[in-house]
């Protein structure tokens, strides 16, 4: 019974932590290379709206996600133009992506919302889902989720282990070196932030496509911000990323279960602990002095530009 | 003939021009194809937004109306920013603004002598978003936590606390369903003039620009958040207290937003209900970014903004096109001036024949 009610929240922590894990995996990469895009919100919301549309038109899941993924990536190579060649700051280019992706979703998806579309359904994957307890909660799931399981070990071995992977935590460390030793800081910027974005509008499109399916205005709700805030304490590594998100997922599972068993915990309190959660996380965190040692790329945030070398 | 782009520095008058043409044209441009994706004439849509906003008294004040809280929001991001701080949670600080001074209206208002109760609830809004904007910056003197993203995330926790107060805690047992606060007793309303909605926020706003102004200009404090912003190193030479300052300066920033919330509530709606969190907040930064940070030209730029809102409005009426294009709209003006930085990074050559 109660081994029950907890698989109960782990699969639902599960499913409801992935967009919030594609988009930290991608910011964890454009960050690692040495770009801040704040923009991801704002991403993530035209992944989730042109991921609905195109599969409500094409009757299409696979387009619908690609879709999405270009959209993406179109928006974050807007933010990689802007910071990386015109090297306008960081910060207000972020924003403006994040405000760009709320007013044109709310302008493009007024038409689509009530629409139904087809969704990404549970599919269990055979002999392992039988294993008891953890099959149920880890191999009857659908195709996106399967995905990260597959996703998260390999963008780790390639962060970490790879020739490429070394290149870009150089260009995020010391570009200045890195251009130096005959690596091109510009383009490894550039398509990390575009696989960023790619990876931002593949979370938003699990949002429309599977886990609550349907467009809804502004239906990430802060996701993006989330995502941000666990790329600072992953230490920018994939693993610790993924688990952050499973935390978050932790926490929506408990609001889901509280409302179903109602236990009197105020609604609005309920909808408050993830932001509250992240501060707090953010809090413990951020120790001055230990702050250094937690994977920020020490050029994060900062253009190069070759004539300041 | 061939064309190459290099880059260059010399910015002369000449390109300074061409830059203000590449920007306007640009945004238009890209206003244009939304509005044809749309189904609309894009000069129709033009020329019926400026004529809305512009073409009559009503339309104009309906402009100021929506320029007031644009202001303020626009204010509270740009003195922050001014000491190099993010503050992008205008939009939370301006909402508990409006819950404190509707706190002071609803259940103050009547133990007061009545010609205290706008002062009161002025003093409540500047709290509530001060307060609320405090805590980013408590937390980065404390702990260096990043306040961008602090301030941003209390935005939803001030939003979810404040649709919990107009749909449950405070709402009007005899609303009728409508979920909202019970109306605000009359001396809380903030007056309006000639008959229209302009109402004394406004004036709250154009005073915070003289105000900021004045201390930008001629005070230590002014003079104390400019050195900081522009270099730490040279704050701490000069004995600046950075830190009490960084408490003072977001406070300062979101009382300024508060104001707004507490002018929208007891100037537009009368109550708690659903329009006070409608974006200004986030309008605000696009203006602080556009301005420059200048006082007078977030005036002018809120007054732009609000002319769009209201066009936007407006289109929706008569068009039928969802008002959200005017979000896009200022988004894709300020992407226009960052693009801007095209023209004076880059110069374009064109060679006409000849060898190169």
């Amino acid at each position: 019974m109660i081994l029950g009610e907890i698989t109960f929240v782990i699969i639902i922590a599960i499913q409801s932590s992935m967009s919030i894990l594609y988009a930290t995996l991608g910011e964890i990469y454009t960050e690692r290379s040495g770009v801040l895009n704040l923009g991801i919100e704002g991403i993530m919301l035209m992944g989730a709206l042109v991921g609905f549309a195109t599969t409500f038109y094409t009757q299409n899941l696979l387009l619908g996600v690609l879709a999405a993924m270009i959209v993406g990536g179109l928006m974050a190579s807007v933010h990689a133009f802007l910071t990386v060649t015109l090297q306008v700051n960081q910060v207000v280019s972020g924003i403006t992506i994040f405000t760009l992706g709320i007013g044109l979703t709310d302008y493009f998806g007024q038409s689509l919302i009530g629409e139904v579309a087809p969704k990404f359904s549970v599919v269990g994957i055979p002999l392992l889902q039988d294993i008891p307890v953890i099959g149920q909660i880890l191999f009857q799931q659908n195709a996106l989720v399967y995905a990260a399981y597959i996703l998260v070990p390999l963008m780790t071995i390639f962060l970490f282990n790879t020739k490429y992977g070394l290149n870009i935590r150089s260009v995020g460390e010391k570009p200045s070196t890195a251009d130096t030793l005959g690596v091109n800081v510009f383009r490894i910027r550039y398509l990390c932030t575009i696989f960023g974005g790619m990876l931002a509008g593949l979370g938003g499109s699990y949002l429309s496509l599977s886990y609550i399916p349907g467009w809804r205005e502004r239906m990430t709700g802060g996701q993006g911000w989330i995502a941000i805030a666990l790329t600072i304490f992953s230490m920018r590594n994939p693993v610790f990323g993924s688990l952050g998100a499973v935390f978050f997922g932790l926490i929506n599972a408990f609001r889901v279960y509280s409302q179903a068993s109602q236990i009197a915990v105020p609604t609005f309190i309920l909808k408050m602990l993830p932001y509250l959660c992240t501060i707090f996380v953010l809090v413990v965190v951020s120790k001055k002095d230990v702050f250094k040692n937690l994977g920020v790329p020490s050029a994060l945030g900062k253009p190069y530009s070759r004539e300041d070398n | 003939m061939s064309i190459s782009i290099e880059k260059g520095a010399n910015i002369t008058p000449l390109t300074k021009t061409f830059k203000a043409f590449f920007i306007v044209l640009a945004a238009l441009t890209l206003g244009s194809i939304l509005f044809i994706i749309a189904g609309v004439n894009p000069f129709k849509a033009y020329i019926t937004m400026i004529g809305a906003s512009f073409g009559s008294l009503y339309g104009f004040s309906e402009v100021l109306v929506r320029a007031t809280p644009i202001t303020l929001c626009g204010l509270s991001v740009a003195f922050a920013a001014k000491m190099l701080l993010w503050n992008i949670g205008a939009e939370g600080q301006l909402v508990m603004g409006g819950i404190f001074s509707a706190g002071v209206a609803l259940f103050l208002s009547e133990h007061i002598p009545s010609f205290t109760v706008i002062p009161v609830m002025v003093i409540a809004g500047c709290v509530g978003g001060g307060i609320w904007a405090s805590i980013p910056a408590v937390l980065k003197y404390w702990k260096r936590v990043d306040e961008v993203l602090t301030s941003l995330l209390l935005n939803y926790v001030a939003i979810f606390l404040f649709q919990n107060l107009y749909y449950v805690t405070w709402r009007d047992p005899a609303g009728r369903g409508f979920p909202g606060t019970a109306k605000f007793p009359g001396i809380a309303f903030l007056p309006r003039f000639f008959g229209t909605r302009v109402h004394l926020g406004l004036v709250f706003a154009v005073f915070s620009v003289f105000l900021i102004y004045f201390i930008f200009s001629y005070t230590k404090w002014g003079y104390e958040i400019r050195v900081s912003g522009e270099s730490t190193e040279a704050a701490r030479y000069a004995k600046i207290k950075i830190n009490r300052n960084m408490v003072l300066v977001m406070f300062f920033s979101g009382a300024l937003a508060g104001i707004a919330g507490m002018s929208e509530a007891s100037g537009i709606h009368f109550r708690l209900m659903e329009g006070l969190a409608s974006g200004y907040g986030y309008t605000g930064i696009l203006v602080a970014f556009l301005s420059k940070l200048n006082p007078f030209l977030v005036l002018t730029t809120s007054i732009l903004f609000g002319a769009l809102i209201f066009g936007g409005d407006h289109l929706q009426v008569v068009a039928q096109i969802p008002s959200a294009i005017s979000t896009v709209i200022q988004s894709i003006i300020l992407l226009s001036v960052l693009f801007g930085a095209l023209v004076t990074r880059y110069r374009i050559n064109v060679n006409m024949g000849g060898e190169r």
